[in-house]
């Protein structure tokens, strides 16, 4: 099986690298790019912790292989911040305590970010359902909706 | 790693796609991969190629001809489907789409995935059923065209054979259509669904109760004539951990009439 050589640009750094087929994007970034940022809740699409940003549109990147990901631009929860300085969806988070364990929170994250850029005043409705692919275990699921109103114009 | 080593390729046309399928029986058309990897993972199916269809432009689009005809590509995302203004002239389609899982899948999720996946339980293969859709097959001798009684052979099965491909899927006007469904879950899996379109007589195509979409013909439209119509087709649908036999087929009762009901108020 012959390896593919794929160029992907996360959260804008250029990564050249080789990847098998079989290879899924979720390991790709985090087992070849060392970005352990993205979780890995449940390998069967349902979770959304490893939810990214693929050339502007969420997805779930246990459910896309790495070669496809070839000449495509990833933002990942590393991508948020600039620095230290985080953005207001992430501060809206911390203030909100919106996260009990923590382990949702990357992929909530990115699903939040995708829904804001397209619809900046979501309704709480709109934001239910955008957040609808993330699963939080700990059920803290008002706090995050709560933190993602208080960002929304 | 989760998946079985697997060769891949991304065929340049749709031309080139086929050949690549018609020269190996393990391969496999990856469409949106919402299914397909998920089931590789599982290793339920171990192709040997997957021909990745993503960037062919040719499967994508949707277009509204003058008489209401709306041809979809397979390729063509639910999101994108949602989104489409010539996708508004059959309403059905965008509310039923939008109702398939989460913001992630609708993105990456394909409509031709959706019917070729041909799972009992997808909302898809009733509603195409039930609005009359038409099935666009390209293969090494050309294309052919068939109706939904001819697409869904079984479970997980579908009149897209060894070398072939579901280009695009045709769905005539109209608009008086219908759906329900029973989900675990707001926007979950279907335990059962029912599709309905009224163009002067009423169709109804039942999902969950059977391999394929069990279409019905109710003599009116009339709540009774639906629920006849549903108990004459003596239905014997699987039981799982979610609903007995008999609860299912209670469902497809209630679900048909519903449907109907939606149909007829458009």
């Amino acid at each position: 099986m012959s390896d593919h050589p794929i160029t992907v640009t996360v959260n804008g750094v250029e990564y050249e690298r080789q990847v098998e087929a079989r290879k899924l994007l979720i390991h790709f970034v985090r087992d070849d790019l060392d970005l352990t940022g993205s979780h890995i809740g449940c390998d069967t699409g349902n979770c959304g912790a490893c939810s990214m940003i693929v050339n502007g549109t969420l997805v779930k990147s246990c459910m896309m292989l790495a070669v496809q990901a070839d000449g495509a631009t990833v933002e990942t929860v590393e991508g948020l911040a600039d620095g230290e300085e985080l953005t207001p969806l992430q501060k809206s988070f911390s203030e909100h305590h919106a996260l009990q364990c923590g382990y949702c929170t990357p992929g909530m994250l990115m699903s939040a970010t995708a829904l804001l850029r397209e619809n900046p005043s979501p309704s709480e409705d709109e934001i239910k359902k955008a957040l609808q692919g993330n699963l939080c275990r700990c059920t803290g699921y008002w706090n995050i909706f709560e933190a993602v109103k208080a960002v929304a114009r | 790693m989760l998946l079985r080593e697997v060769e891949y390729a991304k065929p340049a046309s749709v031309a080139d796609a086929l050949g690549v399928l018609a020269q190996n029986d393990g391969a496999r058309a990856l469409a949106g991969g919402q299914t397909l990897i998920n089931v590789m993972k599982a290793r339920a199916a171990s192709p040997d190629v997957l021909v990745d269809l993503n960037g062919l432009d040719e499967l994508k689009g949707i277009e509204l001809a003058g008489d209401g005809t709306l041809t979809i590509g397979a390729m063509t995302t639910y999101t994108e489907l949602m989104a489409s203004a010539e996708a508004k002239a059959r309403p059905i389609l965008g509310e039923v789409v939008s109702t398939i899982a989460d913001v992630q899948v609708r993105n990456r999720g394909t409509i031709g995935g959706n019917v070729c996946a041909s799972d009992p339980t997808n909302h898809l293969p009733p509603l195409m059923a039930a609005i009359g859709a038409r099935f666009t097959i390209a293969g090494a001798n050309g294309e052919r065209e068939v109706g939904a009684d001819e697409f869904f052979l079984g479970v997980y099965m579908t009149a897209v054979g060894v070398g072939e491909l579901l280009t695009k899927i045709t769905i005539p006007a109209g608009k008086h259509d219908g759906f329900a469904a029973v989900t675990l879950g707001v926007d979950g899996t279907c335990i059962a669904n029912a599709a309905a379109s009224l163009d002067g007589s009423l169709r109804i195509a039942l999902g969950c109760v059977d391999a394929v979409p069990v279409v019905l013909e109710p003599a009116s439209a009339d709540e009774a004539a639906v629920r006849e119509a549903v108990r004459g087709a003596a239905l014997d649908p699987p039981s799982d951990v979610h609903a007995t036999a008999e609860y299912r087929t209670h469902l497809a009762e209630v679900l048909a009439v519903r449907a109907a009901r939606q149909a007829q108020e458009r």
